[in-house]
């Protein structure tokens, strides 16, 4: 489990330095405000996840992180070292695995992951058993001599993230890592996050507006129009939603509703042909339904809320909305704007 | 190694506990683990410091002790040796732009240039100077063709940057620690080397046009073909640098790359022009890469003097023969500026 975070800047001279540290950073595009104000904590060895829907301020803030652009205000710091001042110093501790493919398709995955290590100095000696460490990880090890064009693109982003780590970064960045990968693919990528965890401790800072992804971070804040809506981990920020969804199927409904109002006080409401009530702990509350409800029922269901329900809780939309309505800010990205205005 | 570790031995003094990689699944050594302890074990003899006091048994570890440089002049000619390396790959490992890269010059050369010789022998003179007597006209062509293959490889090759940009690879260069500068050398140095390596593949034709392959000729022909090409590399860095959109090349295609050809006397000689095109010619860079070029094979030409005056007249100053050490001196020069240039519009942060 991550550490505590130091609440104020104090309780840094004690403790291990977290290792991503941001203070009230902005980034304006002429009169867009992409981000507005946020501030937060990684703690070392922490997997923090972004969560939000396109076009949120979550990209503009991983470019901020990465040195990529320059916030209009507020200060960051990664690995101890700030993003404006202290740009190389930056870069030589994260790894990026970007939104889109950085590989040059024209080269070999091994050529491409040489590249990398030379322009980061990897020294000599380790560049092979480090090759060999990160491909083996991604399951790319037997295709390391292939073009990188004839690459799925599930392929394409393995090699990415194994790029990414090839120098043994501090912090790992992934914006959005599953993102346009088909279901089965997005489980892989998973599994290989979750295996660099264990093995290089690295802390990872990732972008994702799928919600059942960011079930996989130690904590997740919640971005929305440029601003922090929550924080915390995931249990903590379910639980303030409080209630689990508990569906009855039952032959007579009616019976089972009536029952269900007079012994429990409850107000079930009927959704898809189940009677469906909202209760604190859903699994503890069954056997109590069993045991009192008095009225025969084929089926119950027990569903914790979901992060789409603490999204719904804090922004008042459901995040698929929340997309429709930014698709157009988000016609241009902001790492492509911040790109080509270079 | 020892060097390296020396300078980096500012280690970041980040620590991790072990809490997090002694959990389950992550029992035994784990390789990555191995691995960046293998540098400091190796490398670093001193034990005393924050750096190395990292491996001090003692329930803490550094972790990412692969660590790296950056900033300082031997990385940055590192990253531009790296940069290069792969414009060569790709080079090679394009056969197809290689040959289609000389199809246009093997065109002009024996298609144009022959069709031109013709006339110009039926003629028998060019303002009153014999021509077909001693000299073919593609063998005055050839110089001119020769730069055109550098000018347009060294073009494409400095424009790919937009291509690299387009298809996210400049950003994998752009975020590594080094200068920025160093990426842009390291692509000009690349570009150059192969449109060097393009002209050279014309240079082996010399012999179909008269020229002669001797060593001293072939020589020199190679070095000023290696200064024209890092000249206009840098150019077509400069010009990239304001490029977003891979559709933008065309537009650098006739803005800039025909007139500059057409300007540069590579097609005809460059006396006796009306005075408004003789200025062209005159602030068009390759007119002074391709100028050094023929007056080299022209030199090993058996031909009048007469000849030898109208053809390679070259360029002049207010009627002042420029010697070639000044022509080559003012590429030189013009390269070395516009590759500042192009260096600092790509290190403008965002």
């Amino acid at each position: 489990m991550p550490r505590a975070v130091a609440d104020g800047p104090d309780g840094i001279s004690d403790r291990v330095p977290p290792s991503i540290e941001v203070r009230d950073l902005r980034k304006s595009y002429g009169d867009i405000e992409a981000v507005r104000g946020v501030s937060f904590e990684v703690a070392v060895g922490e997997t923090f996840g972004f969560l939000g829907p396109n076009g949120a301020g979550k990209s503009t803030t991983i470019s901020m992180l990465c040195t990529l652009t320059e916030p209009s205000s507020g200060v960051a710091r990664v690995s101890g070292h700030d993003v404006v001042r202290e740009r190389l110093e930056v870069r030589r501790r994260i790894g990026l695995v970007f939104q889109d493919v950085t590989l040059d398709e024209y080269l070999t995955a091994e050529e491409n992951l040489r590249f990398h290590a030379d322009l980061y100095g990897v020294p000599k000696d380790i560049v092979a058993v480090r090759l060999h460490q990160v491909l083996e990880m991604v399951g790319l090890w037997d295709r390391r001599s292939g073009l990188v064009r004839t690459f799925s693109g599930g392929m394409k982003r393995r090699l990415e993230i194994a790029r990414g780590l090839l120098h043994s970064p501090r912090v790992l960045f992934l914006d959005e890592p599953t993102v346009g990968l088909d279901p089965q693919t997005r489980a892989h990528i998973w599994e290989y996050i979750e295996q660099l965890r264990r093995r290089e401790a690295v802390t990872i800072f990732l972008t994702t507006h799928y919600m059942d992804e960011a079930e996989h971070c130690d904590r997740i804040g919640i971005i929305d129009g440029g601003e922090i809506v929550a924080m915390g981990t995931p249990e903590a920020l379910k639980a303030e939603v409080g209630l689990d969804r508990i569906e009855l199927r039952a032959q007579d409904q009616d019976q089972v509703v009536g029952a269900l109002r007079a012994r429990f006080g409850l107000e079930p409401t009927v959704i898809e042909g189940a009677v469906t009530i909202r209760v604190a702990n859903g699994a503890e509350f069954v056997p109590r339904l069993f045991g009192e409800l008095g009225v025969p029922v084929l089926s119950v269901s027990v569903s914790r809320p979901t992060l789409d329900d603490v999204f719904m809780t804090f922004t008042g939309r459901t995040i698929r909305d929340a997309e429709a309505s930014t698709s157009e800010v988000n016609a241009t990205r902001p790492w492509m704007r911040a790109m080509r205005s270079r | 190694m020892t060097r390296r570790l020396k300078r980096n031995q500012r280690v970041d003094p980040v620590t991790i506990d072990n809490e997090r990689r002694v959990g389950p699944g992550a029992g035994g050594s784990p390789p990555a683990l191995q691995a960046a302890q293998a540098l400091p074990r190796s490398g670093a003899p001193v034990s005393p410091g924050p750096s190395s006091g990292a491996f001090d048994a003692g329930g803490v570890l550094e972790v990412a002790a692969v660590r790296i440089a950056g900033g300082e002049l031997r990385d940055d000619a590192r990253a531009a040796l790296v940069v290069w390396r792969r414009e060569l790959i790709r080079f090679f490992r394009n056969r197809l732009r290689i040959v289609t890269s000389l199809a246009q010059p093997v065109l002009f050369l024996f298609v144009l240039g022959t069709g031109l010789a013709s006339m110009v022998s039926k003629q028998g003179s060019v303002h009153g100077v014999a021509l077909g007597a001693g000299i073919d006209f593609r063998t005055f062509m050839f110089p001119g063709v020769v730069g055109m293959t550098i000018l347009f490889t060294a073009i494409f090759s400095a424009v790919s940057i937009v291509w690299d940009r387009e298809f996210g690879f400049l950003r994998e260069m752009l975020v590594a620690p080094v200068r920025r500068g160093a990426i842009i050398v390291g692509k000009c140095i690349g570009g150059a080397t192969v449109a060097t390596l393009q002209g050279l593949l014309m240079l082996a034709l010399a012999g179909l046009v008269h020229v002669p392959y001797s060593p001293l000729l072939l020589l020199t022909l190679v070095g000023e073909m290696a200064l024209a090409a890092f000249m206009l590399t840098a150019f077509g860095l400069m010009l990239a640098a304001r490029i977003t959109q891979v559709e933008s090349f065309q537009v650098v295609m006739q803005f800039f790359v025909l007139p500059m050809f057409f300007l540069s006397g590579a097609l005809f000689p460059l006396s006796n022009l009306p005075q408004w095109l003789a200025f062209l010619t005159k602030v068009d860079p390759l007119s002074y890469a391709v100028d050094p070029m023929r007056r080299a094979v022209l030199a090993h030409m058996a031909i009048s003097a007469q000849t030898r005056r109208f053809l390679g007249g070259g360029m002049t100053w207010n009627g002042w023969r420029l010697p070639v050490g000044l022509e080559l001196g003012l590429v030189a020069i013009l390269g070395a500026v516009v590759l500042v240039i192009a260096s600092r519009r790509f290190a403008k942060p965002d």
